[in-house]
């Protein structure tokens, strides 16, 4: 089977970092409401003070939570315009679905948000809405990568993996586990367990995530769209494990008794959160790239272009 | 199923789950009007009643053993409005006095039930803090809270017993008026427009508590003559018991001492 390769169009990529670059800066946004202890104060939902469109005063808690919700909305809206634009210009099917699953996250997002407020902030949901959060951030970044010229003009340079376990599946364990991470930091943060299990899966985190940098760089350092995901993983592993540090510092060993939330322990939550949010994205972008360019040794090795997941 | 089945389906489920939503939202405000003045259940009638010429009472001082911590330092910049004394109450410690205990009789009441008071007692957000500090009420007894500050506050309690609630209240709005249906002891109250502002509500049946003044001291009255167990609870210094028997028109001095 022979299909052309989809046209690659500029302004849809650049679209679709913008989507994924207005996502982090929610989950930045996000952050701050939590790290501010500002879950509750705007008392209603999908209102703002039994209002859908009047901005309030920006002041204590409002500013945090009504500017989340604003950005949200924000995005949310981009979202709706990548979906239609994806479908109307993108060839391939996946790519529709995708932009479509990208608007039926945001939407159960926003719907998540909405009940953490509306039920005063119970961990198991609140957790939710913030695993979800860096879901769509994934899938933003996926978009903007699949959209990219390198991805849909340049032939990628397969290698074949013929080391065991598959480099493939050393990515998917360490998006699972930092996964299970995201999830047990969030349940910390919003107060459903204590700050140990958190800890302790860093460390497994660490093993995953080092164990597939190790078999990357040995084996494949040549692959450079392999090496430049793996580094930058690398690299935001390091940074996050010193932001995890710093915020159980200011946050557990120091601010336990803190009065209200102070600049330091702020500070390093959130960037611990948005650094969290590009590590998994990281992690899930290498897995693709390693998913399309290093295929296992008992699958016959098929040209860049032809390869079957890549077209519709 | 065609594409159009799936999209109008897609789009029902969403208006489904957004009508759970409203509906969940019109439920609990309906269940907050139930804990309102208006239909609260009134209290059975009051067994026993209480000799007046009999009454005891129980009084004393609750110092702090050691050195007390310096108050935080709370940081009232976010808000311009909030124009407050910008040292946290969680240790108020004065020449040894420790204020802001809570006082009650925990046990030793038996079945006894007392009537209402029909005054309502106030809650005052002043300077983006809480006046008081501690506040004892009793079960079903009306709690006017005000706020007299120029910025919106929220007062959002989070109890384990009694239901949550949280509720904005602008400058200058009429007062809420609210009641807890059971009893619940260091129930936190706070605002989440202004994270330093927290309060502790005590909700009990019987009107025997009291809460530390800045002299530490603290004075129950009206008790029947009886074996009893006061409780004395602070927000971080935790909670501590005494025995004590009162007979018939006693006036016992009954003095606690918490360390750090």
């Amino acid at each position: 089977m022979h299909l052309t390769p989809p046209p690659y169009n500029r302004a849809h990529h650049r679209f679709a970092v913008l989507v994924a670059c207005a996502t982090l800066l929610l989950i930045v946004a996000g952050a701050l409401v939590t790290s501010n202890d500002a879950g509750l104060s705007v008392p209603d939902w999908p209102t703002s003070f039994g209002s859908l469109y009047k901005i309030p005063k920006l002041v204590g808690g409002v500013k945090f939570e009504h500017t989340h919700r604003m950005i949200a909305q924000f995005v949310g809206f981009l979202t709706i315009i990548l979906a239609v634009w994806t479908w109307r210009v993108d060839p391939r099917r996946w790519m529709q679905y995708l932009g479509w699953a990208a608007l039926g996250t945001v939407v159960a997002q926003g719907i998540l948000g909405g009940l953490t407020v509306l039920f005063y902030l119970p961990p198991s949901i609140s957790s939710a809405h913030a695993a979800l959060a860096q879901t769509f951030f994934c899938i933003a970044v996926c978009i903007a990568v699949f959209t990219s010229h390198k991805w849909m003009r340049e032939i990628p340079q397969t290698v074949i993996d013929q080391q065991r376990p598959r480099l493939f599946t050393l990515t998917f364990i360490s998006i699972l586990v930092l996964y299970v991470q995201l999830i047990l930091g969030a349940m910390f943060r919003h107060h459903g367990i204590g700050w140990l299990p958190h800890v302790v899966n860093s460390v497994v985190v660490v093993f995953a995530l080092g164990w597939t940098a190790l078999r990357a760089r040995s084996h494949y350092s040549h692959v450079e769209a392999i090496r430049t995901p793996r580094n930058i993983m690398l690299s935001l592993l390091i940074v996050q494990l010193c932001l995890g540090f710093l915020a159980f510092t200011t946050r557990v060993a120091w601010g336990h008794n803190a009065v209200q939330p102070e600049l330091p322990m702020v500070i390093s939550t959130v960037a611990h959160v948005a650094v969290g949010a590009l590590l998994l994205a990281t992690t899930v972008v290498l897995a693709v790239q390693v998913w399309r360019c290093v295929p296992a040794s008992v699958a016959k090795p098929v040209s860049g272009m032809e390869r079957k997941p890549m077209v519709a | 199923m065609n594409k159009k089945t799936w999209s109008a389906m897609f789009l029902l489920s969403l208006l489904a789950l957004w009508l759970l939503v409203a509906c969940s939202k019109k439920e609990s405000t309906n269940e907050e009007q139930g804990t309102s003045p208006s239909s609260e259940a009134k209290p059975a009638a009051t067994s026993a009643p209480i000799d007046p010429a009999t009454a005891a009472a129980v009084s004393g001082t609750v110092k702090f053993d050691g050195t007390a911590p310096k108050p935080s330092k709370i940081d009232m910049s976010q808000d311009p409005a909030c124009k407050g004394t910008n040292t946290a109450e969680t240790i108020v410690v004065d020449g040894g006095n420790l204020a802001n205990v809570f006082v009650y009789v925990k046990d030793g009441l038996g079945d006894r039930t007392f009537d209402v008071p029909k005054d309502s007692t106030t809650i005052d957000q002043k300077g983006c803090q809480y006046h008081p500090h501690v506040l004892g009420v009793m079960t079903g007894q009306n709690i006017e809270i005000r706020n007299d500050d120029d910025t919106t506050h929220n007062i959002h309690p989070t109890p384990k017993d009694n239901r949550e609630w949280n509720e904005s209240q602008p400058p200058k709005a009429a007062a809420l008026e609210k009641t807890f249906a059971r009893e619940e002891v260091m129930l936190p109250v706070k605002c989440n427009q202004h994270p330093w502002m927290k309060m502790y509500l005590n909700v009990l049946k019987s009107p025997f508590f009291a809460v530390t003044g800045k002299d530490g001291k603290y004075e129950i009255k009206g008790l029947p003559p009886g074996d009893y167990t006061l409780a004395f609870i602070h927000e971080k210094l935790g909670e501590q018991d005494q025995k004590v028997t009162l007979a018939a028109k006693d006036s016992k001095t009954l003095d606690q001492t918490f360390k750090p």
